[in-house]
């Protein structure tokens, strides 16, 4: 049990509300269906023995096979259950939408994330920075995603911050989430993308003000600029690609991306070719 | 000349591939080899392949499925063991350009070649049988389906040996499946094996939907149909709504591919989104397609071993009804992680989640069919216990996937792959061998052996358990579907235990297997003579087993539900004094032959040879034409057979012979 416990929990130990609230309603979902699920088990184990053919002594009925009354209770149970479950999934759907922004007294974070061959380029327009496969964050400050892709389809994913949402190129998604506790979580594409799919993950490192402000520091401070060679090298497939920073990126290169107005990604062999 | 085929194209070089194939054609050189040794050549031409019996074509189909079943559980150990084994520093023995063949393999041939070749055969030894037919409406229709199917499975396995299959999953999500990504075959194997054997299974539909609907005995309404029959109803009724739509985006897809469309690609107005909708358009109603059989199957199996007629039919149809009505009006639950926004989300959580009502009620109605039964646990009723245990599970998570938030965490992780295989397995594997093991003597003639099919039984209830239950645990750890590599430590006692699931499987793998020799072995003893081993209540069991080619000598009178178990109280009698002679459809090659070039085309077309491509169509073309000019189409069998064959069963009165 000792490996069930504590942090190896992502989905059901969540460091956000956001995953909080879809955690929530897991367990209450469940618990829910529980009321049905556990006594329809039991019955059918205690159906199967006690009318066994052996047990002589039980009642045998061998033409009942109606009764408006049982017929009346077992289209109504799982009615009313899918009532309340579709009550709730039609609030949760509005309130867990992940476009909706967080109600929050600050200015939320902006951070537009590229799905890539594999891995994740994250663009920080309101700092001008870039980074690939680690994002941070600061604490308690809704973040606001924007997402797409330079290549297939990916799903931007922080399990342990809550939803996940696809990447598309030449589509922008977004998801808004809050760390509210300080930590380094795995991050991940969770929609299958090819050869380097497994490798694709990166680090969301949530951080006090303080740590955000030293860490975006550290990044301002890398040799490295983000031009148009360094995101034509990205272009390229690789796979378990190490953290990288970059210091400078164009203002509009998001934009670019998402307007299909950069080369594509995955260079291949000429159409008909084999690979 | 041979488009982009060349001796590379064989993976020489890979000893797992070579081995597997020289398995493979080790396997087919024995049993063309048996075949000549024993001189059965003609036999098995002008008796089985071109048969136009839909018993004999069912069992073909059986075979189909449990021949593909082998070859997609070889591919299930390999996942398994891949990532039992590939932690951390190790890779494991699979590199990703083959483990994805793998994943993708296994997703395809599991639904396509061996789910629906079993549903499709049960529904064709069966069917007819249930409703006082003699064949489906469209007999020779009914051979070409099933070659069709064969042509794409055969397709799919040379992908083996010749080239690679594909890399992009089951169901080959653009634009990783288009060109520019996938520039390989194995796409196009994967859409060319689909294409065809697709359209076998809409040819099926059509034909089950006349012959239930024109070809039932007098006095069989609707509502006095057995529920197997309604299943089986409602299932062609959604195979024919939503096949043409698989083959319409494949043809899309096929266009983008070779003719430099952009439907589905990243550029030039190309939309992906498209197809995620079109392909689960078709995609859930598939499902579907798989399981309402198999709610027909226990359906009949709850009741005869219980003694006691189904609990509230009335019910049972129309939530079967609904099912099949809900089923296409759900698949964007597929896709909530798209961004569709809250609304779109809400109406597609919920109408998913309607579908647990009319389920829910199914599963009430077989307990209260147990209740105050005398249950007999054979075989059949062993999975079907098994099966309404797992299938509540499987149900409780698939309704928690729906509420779209829930789905936020825990789409395309390994907890979506436990619950598909929940429901999959716990419904459709064991729905099938549920069926198997409760009409093997209507089908064969013979029951198949119970101690080894108990065991088979244990060993897949609780292998499922062991291999499935880990996974939903990996899911909420946040591990995802798909990867042949990890580097998380928790995960990995885990991935151990659910392929230590998988070995346990193979066990009753094996148990079947050994069933089935067994049974054939023993097969005198366990011979049917009476036709009504379990005291069954539909029209199938007044039949002798295996039933003689034209089924009933005599079109039976339905007066009731259950009709055999109503006339087994009115004492009617199955015997007959005088007997007529029967109208049959002759055996016809056309169909096989048409497949085989059907087969000659697709196998062109992934390679670009061109002109094979036209030949073959043309082939088809002019196959189809002979045998539309073809004349000799029936016979029929004399009355003085008739009666011979109805006196071996002691069928005809004493004193009229």
């Amino acid at each position: 049990m000792l490996l069930l416990s504590g942090c190896q929990w992502a989905v059901l130990d969540p460091k956000g509300p956001i995953g909080e609230q879809e955690r929530t309603i897991i367990l209450i979902a469940t618990a829910l269906m529980l009321l049905v699920v556990v006594p329809v088990i039991a019955m059918i184990l205690v159906f199967a023995w006690r009318y066994r053919a052996s047990n002589e002594r039980a009642d045998y009925a061998p033409d009942w096979s109606h009764s408006t009354r049982i017929e009346l209770v077992v289209w109504g149970i799982p009615i009313v259950i899918i009532g309340i479950l579709g009550t709730i999934c039609w609030r949760t759907s509005h309130q867990l939408d992940p476009f909706k922004p967080l109600a929050a007294t600050v200015k939320p974070v902006r951070i537009d994330a590229v799905a890539m061959d594999w891995k994740w380029l994250f663009i920080y327009p309101q700092q001008g920075v870039a980074t690939v496969n680690e994002v941070a964050m600061p604490v308690g400050v809704p973040v606001v995603f924007h997402i797409t892709s330079a290549t297939v389809m990916n799903s931007f994913f922080i399990p342990r911050l809550g939803s996940q949402i696809y990447a598309m190129a030449n589509m922008q998604t977004a998801v808004n989430l809050i760390a509210s506790q300080p930590g380094t979580y795995r991050g991940l594409s969770a929609n299958f993308s090819g050869d380097g799919f497994s490798g694709m993950t990166f680090r969301a490192i949530a951080l006090s003000s303080g740590d955000y402000a030293r860490w975006l520091a550290k990044v301002k401070a890398s040799p490295q600029a983000l031009g148009a060679a360094e995101y034509t090298a990205l272009l390229k497939p690789s796979e378990h690609v190490p953290v990288a920073y970059y210091s400078r990126v164009p203002a509009d290169l998001f934009p670019q991306i998402v307007d299909g107005k950069l080369a594509p990604g995955r260079v291949v062999a000429s159409a008909g070719g084999r690979d | 000349m041979l488009g982009k085929l060349t001796l590379s194209a064989i993976p020489y070089t890979n000893p797992i591939v070579m081995g597997a194939v020289a398995f493979m054609v080790l396997g087919a050189i024995a049993v063309l080899g048996l075949v000549t040794f024993l001189g059965k050549w003609k036999y098995l031409w002008t008796e089985w392949l071109t048969s136009v019996d839909h018993k004999r074509i069912g069992i073909m189909y059986l075979i189909l499925g449990g021949v593909m079943l082998l070859r997609g559980f070889a591919d299930a150990i390999m996942m398994r063991s891949q990532q039992a084994l590939a932690y951390g520093h190790s890779m494991g023995y699979l590199p990703p350009e083959h483990f994805d063949q793998v994943f993708s393999a296994h997703g395809t041939i599991m639904i396509f070649f061996m789910a629906m070749p079993m549903v499709i055969g049960l529904m064709n030894c069966v069917l007819p049988l249930q409703i006082g037919a003699r064949d489906v409406a469209f007999p020779f229709l009914n051979n070409l389906s099933l070659w069709l199917t064969v042509a794409g499975a055969i397709l799919i396995n040379v992908s083996l040996a010749i080239g690679n299959f594909s890399r992009t999953g089951w169901l080959a999500y653009p634009p990783l499946s288009e060109l520019h990504f996938s520039p390989g075959v194995g796409v196009d194997y994967w859409i060319w094996a689909l294409q065809v054997s697709g359209i076998g299974t809409t040819l099926s539909g059509v034909n089950f939907i006349a012959t239930i609907l024109k070809m039932r005995a007098p006095g069989m309404t609707l509502m006095r149909m057995p529920v197997f029959t309604w299943a089986a109803l409602c299932t062609n009724i959604l195979i024919v709504a939503v096949f043409p739509i698989l083959t319409v985006t494949l043809a899309l897809l096929t266009m983008d591919r070779y003719l430099g469309m952009h439907f589905f690609t990243n550029s030039l107005g190309g939309d992906p989104m498209m197809y995620l909708n079109l392909i689960w358009i078709w995609g859930h109603p598939e499902v579907y397609i798989l399981i309402l059989p198999l709610f027909g199957v226990y359906s009949e199996i709850v009741p005869t071993f219980s003694g006691k007629p189904l609990f509230g039919y009335t019910s049972m149809v129309y939530a079967t009804m609904a099912i099949a009505l809900l089923s296409m009006l759900v698949w964007l639950h597929h896709f909530f992680t798209m961004g569709n926004g809250g609304d779109v989300n809400a109406f597609f959580g919920i109408t998913t989640m309607i579908i647990a009502v009319p389920t829910g009620v199914k599963i009430f109605n077989w307990l209260f069919t147990m209740y105050r039964g005398r249950i007999r646990f054979t075989t059949p009723m062993l999975w079907t216990i098994g099966f309404m245990i797992t299938f509540t599970v499987g149900g409780m998570t698939g309704v928690l996937l729906s509420e779209p938030p829930a789905d936020f965490v825990l789409h395309n992780s390994l907890f979506l792959v436990a619950h598909f295989h929940n429901v999959i397995i716990g419904g459709v594997v064991f729905g099938v061998f549920a069926g198997l093991s409760y009409w093997a003597p209507k089908i064969f003639g013979f029951a198949l052996d119970e101690r080894l099919g108990k065991w088979a039984f244990w060993c897949w209830f609780i292998g499922f358990y062991v291999a499935f239950m880990p996974l939903y645990i990996l899911g909420l750890m946040g591990a995802t579907r798909r990867l042949d590599h990890y580097d998380v430590a928790a995960w990995h006692p885990l991935f151990i235990v659910a392929a230590a699931g998988a070995v346990i499987i193979f066990c009753g793998i094996l148990f079947q297997l050994a069933q089935v020799v067994v049974s054939i072995a023993h097969r005198e003893q366990l011979r049917d003579s009476t036709g009504d081993p379990w005291h069954g209540r539909t029209l199938e069991w007044s039949l002798p087993s295996p039933a003689p080619a034209y089924n009933f000598a005599r079109i039976p009178v339905v007066r009731d539900r259950d009709a055999f178990w109503d006339m087994k109280q009115r004492g009617v009698d199955l015997s007959a004094s005088t007997f007529v002679p029967i109208h049959m459809p002759r055996n016809k090659g056309a169909g096989i032959i048409m497949a085989g070039f059907a087969l000659v085309t697709a196998f062109s077309m992934v390679w670009h040879i061109w002109w094979l491509a036209v030949a073959g169509l043309a082939g088809v073309l002019v196959t189809l034409i002979r045998h539309n000019f073809d004349d000799d189409r029936d016979f029929h069998i004399g009355a003085e057979e008739v009666r011979r064959v109805e006196g071996l069963h002691g069928r005809v009165h004493a004193r009229s012979m």
